[in-house]
């Protein structure tokens, strides 16, 4: 801190230190006060922890002005938020629009991952224990009845929140290009999400997932050329025991085997890919330019015309009205919104 | 404005008499045709049934929110069409809009807010429904104890219904996998390039309709696997006692039985040759996909209009065929952009899953026709 030598009046200091060989105490004071004034000056800087090495190297943006910026760095430079776009259209943060479907159906798995880690620390894949740990969770685990419960119903409305995803998707003529593919993408986790609500379903190893899992495996027996009781099947040496179904269930009924594979395919399997096509979903809608709508209306007069009419307007007759219509208005609002946005 | 109103308020009081109309039926369904109410409290109430009653609610629930919000949508666009002056200076959309407000918000804090609120309150649902509720859990499996009824989880149910009216190679297999290649080349068919990214009935009628074909029957046949399918997977309206003793004597026949039977003489073979068999089968399921495309290009392009505008000069029948051949010259400008792949695909997913099924239903239900198809290897 000092300057060294420059100063007369320190060096004179020194000297005088030196020489009157001052008392300990008194270099104790002076030390204690010099501590005393760092410290307070270190916990003063504490108050405000924004301004600590600590919080900057976790948060790399300042949170407390909230002008443009800040509220768009906030979203970019944060690993959970940055799936959302920075800004979007003032409409679509409507309930109406969405009605929030995606997102709902997206917080049900995370509850479902949470509640099932949670489970998976009580429960045994095998024959012995299966049921016996569900009843353990039931009457001993500390509030062991409600996780079941809620793992149970957050599966039930995942479905529900998907099927009406799917159909205000529909409504909204979302799957429209650019979007098709992510539409495919969704359908691929809808059924996926239907697997792991079933794989789910024999895991108390009770009467209800048993009787369930035997019809609906029961089915695979009879897929054509791969099962055992399918056209072509017995033609192509399918049996019991070697067929589609023996290979879901690992066995020719549902049993020890059964149950291993479905907690398997239930909790790593269908979780695993589960995630890999939601992030795929979530990635390509930024790709498709962001959320679809609320768009601004189209008209009938601005749809571009075809060059070449297809013939099946004149097919069974009624082909008068088959011309095109020539465009007239201005060009599609539209047109700016199919160009990806990254 | 002043009509637009007025046509809401009519199409409400409308609403209301339907609905009052539905509940005085229930209540005498209830009164006069439930004997087992101990019965059918057991279903609605069974925990794992809970989401299909809530289904009942929220499918509609959502279905008016859409179409309500379609509606609104569709009279703007009747209105820009007929003023294109307008069009050119509307902000095209009937939610509120002033000049110089941003077109886009900021999503943090204004979208992450509702995402946090909306977290929230699923959390509460669920808590509070775990904490009523508990999950079923049955005696332990047991496979010499075979469960009667013994049902897939519910969101399968529509496919165990369907083993009712296919082989279960059909129903098992190739009815899910058509499903969902079925869903896949969806946006792929629709050359419909309107109504993109906003609710409208008016611009997407068909697209719509067949979509919300299969989403109904999907969502019925969960409900007739769960309230109507009991022992023995037998028929019970809801509120009859579940007898599990009862028979059902299957007097369900072939087709190709009922014609040979009916047939005034010489066409016997038709019941013992199996060639014949296979080819009067499959030139029924031929004639099949025939009328149902026939059938699906009509729905395509007519347009429904009130019987009454049409001319009452004319004869009856012309009138009807008036009626039923007025064609609707914007979906004709849709098929114009439609290849023939496209039509082509959309024709086979339409006639054999959309048609096929409910009609295999009442073939099933109400003729007791059993299959119409029967060769050596397979049956449909
Ligand atoms: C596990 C299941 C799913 C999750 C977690 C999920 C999540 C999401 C989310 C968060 C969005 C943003 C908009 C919104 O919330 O509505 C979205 C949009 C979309 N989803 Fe899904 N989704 C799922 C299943 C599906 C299914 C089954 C389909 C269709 C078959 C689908 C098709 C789409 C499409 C096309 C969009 C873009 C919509 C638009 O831009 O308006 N998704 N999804």
């Amino acid at each position: 801190m000092e300057p060294e030598g420059s100063d007369p009046k320190v060096t004179a200091k020194q000297e005088e230190k030196g020489t009157q060989s001052t008392s300990l105490t008194a270099r104790v004071r002076e030390e204690g006060l010099a501590i005393k004034e760092q410290a307070t000056e270190e916990i003063k800087n504490l108050r405000d922890p924004r301004d600590t090495q600590l919080w900057k190297s976790i948060f790399r943006v300042s949170h407390d002005r909230s002008d443009p910026r800040n509220r768009s760095l906030a979203i970019l430079s944060n690993v959970f938020l940055h799936l959302h776009p920075a800004k979007i259209n003032r409409d679509a943060v409507r309930y109406n629009f969405t009605w929030g479907m995606g997102g709902i159906t997206f917080y049900l798995f995370i509850v479902l991952t949470f509640t099932g880690v949670l489970l998976m620390f009580y429960y045994h894949p095998t024959k012995v224990q299966a049921f016996r740990d569900i009843l353990y969770l039931e009457h001993d685990v500390p509030f062991g009845k409600l996780l079941r419960n809620m793992h149970r119903w957050a599966a039930h409305l995942m479905i529900i929140t998907t099927w009406l995803h799917m159909f205000r998707v529909v409504l909204t003529g979302s799957y429209k290009r650019p979007r098709e593919f992510n539409w495919c993408v969704g359908v691929v986790l809808l059924v996926l999400t239907m697997l792991l609500s079933f794989t789910g379903y024999l895991l108390p190893d009770d009467q209800l997932g048993f009787w369930a899992v035997t019809v609906g495996t029961n089915m695979a027996r009879a897929t054509p050329m791969l099962g055992s009781e399918g056209p072509f099947g017995p033609q192509l040496g399918m049996t019991p025991f070697n067929d589609v179904r023996f290979g879901l269930l690992g066995g020719s009924v549902v049993d020890a085997n059964a149950l291993l594979r479905s907690y398997i395919w239930h909790c790593i399997g269908i979780p695993l890919v589960a995630s890999i096509f939601m992030a795929v979903h979530f990635w390509r809608i930024r790709k498709d330019g962001g959320i679809s709508g609320p768009a601004p209306v189209q008209l009938e007069a601005e749809m571009k015309p075809v060059k070449k009419p297809s013939v099946l307007v004149t097919l069974m007759g009624n082909g008068n009205g088959a011309k095109p219509q020539v465009t007239t208005g201005a060009k599609p609002k539209e047109e700016k919104r199919v160009t990806p946005v990254s | 404005m002043a009509t637009e109103i007025a046509d809401r308020k009519s199409r409400f009081s409308l609403g209301y008499i339907i609905l009052i109309a539905l509940a005085i039926l229930l209540v005498l369904y209830g009164v006069f045709l439930v004997d087992d109410w101990h019965q059918l409290w057991k279903i609605t109430s069974a925990p794992d049934n809970v989401p299909i009653v809530a289904l009942l609610l929220i499918v509609p629930f959502f279905t008016w929110l859409g179409i309500r919000q379609a509606r609104d949508n569709d009279q703007l666009i009747e209105r820009l069409e007929k003023d294109p002056q307008l069009a050119k200076t509307h902000h095209r959309k009937t939610l509120p809009w002033r000049p110089g407000w941003a077109r886009e918000l900021h999503v943090w804090p204004f979208l992450v807010r509702i995402e946090f609120l909306a977290a929230v309150i699923v959390t509460v649902i669920l808590f509070v429904w775990s904490i009523l509720l508990d999950a079923p859990l049955e005696e332990p499996a047991n496979p010499n104890l075979t469960m009667n009824p013994s049902k897939a989880p519910w969101y399968f149910l529509g496919l165990q219904e369907m083993l009712v009216y296919f082989d279960p190679w059909i129903a098992g297999v190739v009815m899910p996998s058509l499903l969902i290649v079925g869903l896949m080349v969806f946006p792929y068919v629709d050359s419909n390039p309107l109504g993109n990214g906003y609710y409208s009935l008016k611009q997407r009628r068909f697209a719509v309709g067949m979509f919300g074909w299969g989403f109904f029957m999907w969502i019925i046949l969960i409900i007739i696997g769960t309230f109507i399918r009991g022992p023995g997977w037998i028929w019970f309206w809801p509120g009859q006692n579940w007898d599990h003793n009862a028979v059902v004597f299957d007097k369900n026949r072939d087709l190709h039985e009922i014609i040979a039977g009916w047939w005034p003489a010489g066409l016997g073979w038709l019941g013992t040759n199996w060639a014949a068999k296979a080819i009067f089968g499959a030139l029924v399921v031929g004639g099949f996909f025939i009328i149902g495309g026939l059938f699906f290009h009509w729905l395509m392009l007519w347009k429904p209009t009130r019987f009454s505008r049409i001319d009452p000069s004319l004869p009856i029948h012309k009138r009807i065929w008036k009626w039923l051949t007025t064609w609707d010259e914007f979906e004709k400008k849709l098929l114009a952009r439609t290849s023939l792949l496209q039509y082509l695909t959309f024709q086979f997913f339409a006639i054999s899953v959309l048609l096929a099924f409910p009609v295999k239903l009442l073939l099933r239900l109400v003729f007791t026709i059993k299959y119409v198809w029967v060769t050596p290897w397979f049956n449909v």
